[in-house]
């Protein structure tokens, strides 16, 4: 059995073919085209051609990718929207869309419905769903919405009413896709309402990227079941990906760190991806990505389901060094693909964070114009560059303790033997490619984040109840029931919500179910 | 005369972060509220306290009860009238004129939604100058006024009116209610006029949180740091530069308490600084020895952007500077001190002057 594993980036499309063992038979690293799929399709062939796999042994093809990011960003493809807030008698002095970047509300062409419903902090109704008002709303999205996102009040305590009316819609409006905010963000109303209408608007992107990647396949007579990563460092199936688009946004960092933590063996490291432009830094806690307790911004749009906590910097081999008023600047700006042409060591003008490096003697090049440097003080500006990352480390840990720190990406050779706060590094082997090593390998994950009252319920009867939910949601997103860890488990008391109420936090994750093993 | 349009909103959403000194709640929701208040009735005109004519009859409209039910169960117009129907009612006489009662999170902006929908003027002003936890922490209370009347609406078409004894009372009770009304509320009390607003209330604190805005929100130039404009506009100085080592939160009555340290950098390099914070921070103590307390202003900056950062938003590695501002001087009176200060909040100090505490540093 071979896995394909495929990550579309900004900059790069990186592919890699591993055997049953997971190891590394072959990899590839091509610039992301216009058109991802062309792009796609030449990793797949170069894969191909590097190895000497038989195309029937590919059993698992998966794909992280920038899809949904780009769809976003550039306001493509994105769906009508049909919004649905079970609020009333409350929310009315914020309506959705308020906030939102107004290119980005041209596009959805927004039906708004604001009906009675939602619960209190305690899970008790205010008010019930009124049948008049969801037949309105029907007439008024029929024909006019392909999608529809739900959100009530306080429906991360209670769903009931979410999917009352979901069950009303969908027997109305049968081919309309619906998404629920219950199953994507946590408490704070119009932060999960803004994410489940971005995931309800990416409803055709991921389904034209299923398409185009089955199709990729195909062509070169590849029949694999396809997954795709999602931004917790995990994989989901087709199906699921289907329902929850807006979790592949971000997925290229995860999947670097998740491709990290299998070269290096580490479980609880700093992972340092640094490319062409940009370093992003994360955090490697029990095996997968830790992910932020902030609010995130995605699009211009304030959301707040679970993403990476990721950090980035502007510094990577093609950042610029520039002197400016008698000090060395490092960046922002970058050279980026072009750093073959435009570096001093490769015959360009610009100084580089490479020639820096090469300067001091930490990367060595063969056939290189070093005497370019010789009028620069490579010494002086090389321990700038290093503190930067440094100081990145440092603020992603969590204690003053020192931490293993595993350097993945092109720019992995720009770094020294030791840093401070590292009381290792790491440099695995096939560290270019770590995030196509980390899409291919996923596990599958399930996760639980709900608000329990202890009135009238014991602490580990609540914990058991979230623990089964998430072991049941990743089993249906399709991982092995009989070999599910738990990952994370946390419960904390919240802040002046009167009564004991609790947010109970639980992720599980177990190796995929392959067809054959069913 | 000045009206606010939806850029001021912003940068009173900001000033009002810093000014909520790590409480108040996020003013994000308050912030929405405004804005969509003032795109559906128009501008709001701001009244200063030069204007304020002796017969307007004045009423403060916040929200209370916990931010996390707000942030969920949004408050709707009705909800936002109410308490103002009912207070017209309750005492007989129309409303000129609202204001915050506090300037700090989440209550600055909401009374601007209110003036927008009701078509009448905010005051350039609050009665609390920052933002404090409790219903009596506000300068009308130090005068030795009662709330007289207070109005509670919730978003079913409940509204409560209560005559307290006195704020203690009135927090008391007002509170009770807030939570048996699911978590969160709108309230108005303490309505003054005129004449008594100009002696209670702390003047020019709305624009004064939209100037604070304006400075962290305009594009860094590098020659001046917007932290270093800031201290100046608000007479401050800066504590602490360092790096966040610990935190420790936990629940007690239903509010956050707990402490930040924070290991020095540079100029503080041999330094280390310890927050309190119950919601707000209320002391900052530099190598154990107290260097700023409540009721004086303690704010957290990210040490790049300046932004303000809250309790519940600092972690481990946060890179800030640690600034305190003087309180207005209706807290530094013995009434102010024991309303909101160290000891109130079980601070093993008496209160000293941010200046005086900062002249007697020494750094190690």
């Amino acid at each position: 059995m071979i896995r394909l594993g495929i990550d579309v980036g900004g900059t790069n499309t990186d592919g890699v073919l591993l055997n049953a063992k997971n190891e590394v038979i072959c990899s590839t690293k091509t610039p992301t085209t216009k058109n991802v799929f062309s792009g796609i399709q030449t990793t797949i062939e170069e894969l191909l051609a590097s190895s000497s796999v038989n195309v029937d042994d590919i059993k698992i093809a998966t794909l992280g990718t920038t899809h949904c990011t780009n769809a976003i960003v550039e306001r493509k493809s994105l769906n009508r929207i049909g919004i649905i807030r079970i609020c009333l008698p409350s929310g009315t002095t914020v309506p959705p869309l308020v906030d939102w970047p107004e290119d980005l509300v041209d596009k959805l062409q927004a039906k708004t419905a604001l009906i009675h419903g939602g619960y209190e902090f305690n899970g008790s109704p205010i008010t019930g769903i009124r049948i008049d008002e969801l037949m309105e709303t029907v007439e008024s999205f029929r024909g006019s919405v392909d999608s529809i996102a739900i959100t009530g009040v306080f429906s991360p305590v209670l769903a009931d009413q979410e999917k009352e009316v979901a069950a009303f819609l969908q027997q109305h409006l049968p081919l309309i896709p619906i998404s629920l905010s219950s199953e994507i963000g946590t408490i704070g109303l119009i932060e999960r309402e803004n994410a489940t209408i971005l995931n309800a608007a990416l409803k055709n992107v991921i389904k034209h990227v299923a398409e185009g990647f089955k199709q990729a396949l195909v062509n070169k007579g590849i029949h694999a079941k396809i997954y795709f990563g999602q931004n917790d460092g995990t994989l989901m199936t087709d199906v699921f990906a289907q329902k929850y688009p807006i979790f592949t946004i971000a997925c290229g960092p995860t999947n670097s760190i998740r491709g990290a933590s299998f070269l290096s063996k580490e479980h609880n490291a700093i992972v340092v991806d640094i490319g062409g432009t940009t370093t992003d830094i994360g955090v490697l806690a029990n095996g997968f990505p830790r992910q932020t307790s902030l609010a995130v911004e995605v699009g211009g749009v304030r959301t707040n389901y679970r993403m990476p906590d990721i950090y980035s910097l502007g510094l990577g081999g093609g950042t610029q060094v520039t002197l400016k008023d008698g000090a060395w600047k490092i960046g922002p700006e970058s050279v980026g693909y072009q750093l073959p042409e435009k570096a001093l060591i490769f015959g360009g003008e610009t100084l580089t964070v490479t020639d820096v490096a090469v300067g001091v003697g930490v990367l060595g090049m063969e056939n290189t114009q070093d005497e370019k440097l010789v009028s620069i003080p490579t010494q002086d500006i090389y321990p700038q560059i290093v503190e930067m990352v440094e100081r990145a480390i440092d603020r992603m840990k969590t204690s003053k303790e020192d931490v293993p720190v595993v350097l993945v990406g092109g720019g992995a050779t720009l770094m020294p033997e030791t840093l401070k706060g590292a009381n290792r590094i790491i440099r695995p082997e096939h560290a270019g490619v770590a995030n196509a090593i980390g899409a291919a390998l996923g596990d599958i994950s399930g996760t639980c984040e709900k608000i329990y009252l202890l009135t009238d319920r014991e602490h580990h009867e609540v914990i058991e109840e979230a623990k089964q939910e998430a072991i049941q949601a990743a089993i249906e997103a399709g991982a092995d029931p009989h070999r599910i860890d738990i990952i994370q488990l946390e419960d904390f008391p919240l802040a002046y919500i009167p009564g004991e109420a609790i947010l109970v936090r639980v992720k599980v994750a177990g190796p995929l179910l392959l067809e054959s093993e069913k | 005369m000045k009206w606010l349009n939806e850029e001021d909103i912003d940068h009173i959403a900001i000033g009002a972060s810093v000014l909520g000194t790590g409480g108040g709640g996020d003013p994000y929701i308050g912030k929405l509220m405004a804005l969509h208040a003032i795109r559906k009735y128009g501008p709001v005109q701001v009244i200063t306290m030069d204007e304020l004519k002796e017969d307007h009859w004045i009423v403060p409209i916040s929200g209370m009860g916990s931010p996390s039910v707000l942030v969920e169960k949004i408050p709707s117009f009705e909800m936002l009238m109410a308490p103002l129907i009912a207070y017209e009612k309750a005492s007989g006489k129309k409303i000129d004129i609202v204001m915050p009662i506090e300037i700090g999170g989440v209550n600055s902006l909401i009374p601007v939604a209110v003036a927008a929908m009701k078509g009448i003027p905010i005051l350039d002003g609050d009665a609390m100058g920052r933002a404090f936890p409790e219903a009596q922490m506000v300068t009308f209370h130090l005068d030795g006024l009662k709330p007289e009347l207070v109005t509670i609406a919730d978003e079913k078409g409940n509204t409560v009116t209560i005559e307290p004894a006195d704020g203690h009372w009135s927090e008391k009770i007002a509170r009770t209610i807030t939570i048996s009304m699911g978590g969160s509320s709108i309230v108005a009390d303490y309505g003054v006029t005129g004449i008594q607003a100009k002696k209670s209330v702390i003047p020019g604190t709305l624009t004064l949180a939209q100037k604070i805005g304006e400075i962290l929100k305009q594009p860094r130039n590098g020659a001046v740091h917007p932290i270093e404009l800031l201290l100046t506009l608000l007479d401050g100085h800066q504590l602490f530069r360092g790096k966040a080592v610990e935190i420790k939160r936990g629940i007690e009555g239903g509010f956050t308490r707990g402490k930040a340290v924070f290991e020095g950098s540079e100029e503080n390099d041999l330094d280390s600084c310890v927050l309190s914070f119950q919601n707000e921070h209320l002391l900052a103590e530099i190598n154990n020895k107290p260097i700023a307390m409540t009721p004086d202003l303690i704010a957290v900056l990210d040490e790049e952007t300046g932004m303000p950062i809250t309790t519940e938003g600092l972690r481990y590695g946060a890179r800030v500077i640690i600034v305190a501002f003087p309180a207005n001087e209706r807290w530094r009176t013995p009434i102010g001190i024991e309303t909101a200060g160290p000891r109130y909040f079980k601070y093993p100090y008496d209160y000293t002057p941010l200046e005086i505490l900062i002249k007697e540093f020494v750094p190690s």
